[in-house]
């Protein structure tokens, strides 16, 4: 038994239709659980007002724009090293996922800023990093959608998800040094030190974030079940066409 | 593999393009950007790094598609990458065939485009060494984006979004090597982050551009 | 029942409905796109077995 097996598509399509049902029920309970406590059962803190509710939305959706950037990266190596079909085509799967997520974080981190920086939009360094990422998402997509043929999209797009890493890895770093930001930094990995996040905030921001994380297993695995058929289709018809 | 950049340089000056068509587009966009903004030449002096750190990008773009698209037709892409020397070479010097017919044009007269800017006093001399340590970079990662989008039909708007986002850690560095330099200030971290990225670039991403290649042409 | 948010109500709901529309319409033409490609997929692999 080795992780290798679900590279199998026609393994990957059985295990994942008995896990689906489980991980959506699952994540939406969680986004649930998160979000209906964070809306409804958290005090306003001192310095953001009532604003801090915003913080169980930003914060996962923020997390999950970069997290499935990696997972992307992940897979494409996975395809370029191994070539599993099946990995590439999560990583397509993941990309239009990912591409949302990072305008979720832009639009509620914009909504956010507008009453406590006075300004909807900032070219402050996790802004315009974020902005680069997406341009990076889109980018990604476009290919994927303009080349034909599935195992030289596969390629071209697992080499450039390679070179967009360490670029976009660069532009953060640069961006930073080219303007210091009004953004606070995240303390949700400072517990125990001087200026930990109030454990009342912490819990329902823990069930949202690991919500979203499963919304995005959730969707993942949908759309690679939906790649894997479209591929499967493709090959049908081309066969239909030979014959 | 000099004979190949003499063939790529020769090509590129027959075909009538290449040194003079960047240029003009540089001119061009630096005679534009006044119409836009009002003529003050302090508003001008300003903003011109970054303009013209934009021509170069955008100047730069302009001839990518073409730096693979002819070989790619006429069959002699795949002669290249059975040759004796490696793909991973061919690919580096088509980019500095690249550079010399695009970027170094544009280094050279940077100082004339400049006048025309308001640039001051320090600012001419580090937008010129900005753009001659910068723009090697531009066009190994305008041959990395070309390699990518070589077997497609249409593929001058991908390529833009492509290479594109690619550029944002070199213009930064660049033109804030500019801006400190007619400030005054430090520019040691600017100058060594722009030629160390300029430098890990050519190292770096004529690898992946080969590997894009070879999938282009299986 | 709902909860007191001051002057900051459009703020919080605003990014509330920002964080769930996209979500929810990400879902739906997930789902969607994935019934569509599975009905072909079963029309194509029926219409081929029956012409063999």
């Amino acid at each position: 038994m080795s992780i290798w097996e679900y590279a199998n598509p026609v393994k990957f399509m059985k295990t994942s239709s008995m896990v689906l049902p489980w991980v959506s029920i699952l994540s939406a309970l969680c986004i649930v659980t998160g979000l209906v406590w964070g809306f409804f059962f958290t005090p306003e803190a001192a310095n953001f007002g009532s604003t801090v509710k915003v913080l169980f939305v930003h914060v996962p959706s923020a997390t999950m724009a970069i997290n499935i950037w990696v997972m992307m990266l992940v897979t494409s190596l996975i395809w370029l090293i191994r070539r599993h079909h099946v990995s590439a085509l999560a990583a397509k799967a993941a990309a239009p996922i990912g591409a949302v997520m990072t305008i979720i974080a832009l639009v509620t981190g914009a909504v956010w800023g507008q009453p406590m920086w006075g300004t909807w939009w900032e070219w402050d360094p996790r802004l315009t990093s974020f902005l680069i990422l997406f341009l990076f998402y889109l980018g990604y997509m476009a290919l994927w959608g303009a080349i034909d043929n599935p195992d030289t999209a596969a390629d071209l797009t697992g080499v450039l998800c390679l070179v967009g890493s360490v670029f976009a890895l660069l532009s953060r770093y640069a961006v930073k040094f080219w303007n210091q930001g009004l953004h606070q930094d995240s303390t949700i990995m400072k517990v125990g030190q001087d200026d930990p996040l109030d454990p009342s905030y912490y819990v329902p921001l823990v069930i949202s974030i690991v919500g979203f994380v499963l919304f995005f297993v959730t969707l993942l695995l949908l759309r690679t079940r939906t790649e894997i058929r479209a591929r499967r289709l493709k090959a049908l018809e081309q066969r239909e066409r030979m014959a | 593999m000099l004979a190949l950049l003499s063939r790529d340089l020769k090509l590129a000056i027959r075909a009538g393009g290449g040194f003079g068509l960047g240029l003009a587009f540089f001119l061009i966009v630096v005679t534009l950007v006044p119409f836009g903004v009002g003529p003050e030449g302090k508003i001008l002096a300003r903003i011109a790094p970054g303009i013209l750190w934009l021509g170069a990008l955008l100047a730069c773009l302009l001839s990518l598609d073409r730096i693979f698209a002819l070989d790619f037709e006429d069959g002699s892409l795949d002669l290249l990458a059975t040759a004796p020397v490696p793909l991973e070479g061919v690919v580096t010097i088509k980019a500095i065939a690249h550079w010399i017919t695009t970027g170094l044009p544009l280094v050279v007269a940077t100082p004339v485009f400049g006048l025309l800017m308001h640039l001051e006093g320090a600012a001419y001399y580090w937008m010129v060494i900005a753009l001659l340590l910068g723009t090697p970079a531009l066009s190994v990662l305008g041959t990395f984006g070309a390699a990518i989008t070589v077997g497609l039909k249409r593929g001058g708007l991908l390529l833009s979004l492509l290479v594109l986002p690619l550029y944002v850690p070199t213009l930064i560095f660049g033109a804030e090597l500019v801006r400190r330099g007619a400030d005054g200030m430090e520019t040691q971290v600017p100058l060594l982050m722009l030629a160390g990225i300029t430098m890990a670039t050519i190292a770096v991403v004529p690898f992946a551009s080969a590997a894009a290649i070879r999938v282009n042409l299986r | 029942m709902m909860p007191e948010l001051g002057k900051y109500t459009a703020t919080v709901l605003l990014s509330y409905a920002g964080t769930l529309g996209p979500m929810i319409v990400l879902l739906g033409w997930s789902l969607w796109r994935g019934a569509k490609v599975k009905a072909a997929l079963a029309a194509q692999e029926e219409r081929m077995k029956k012409n063999g």
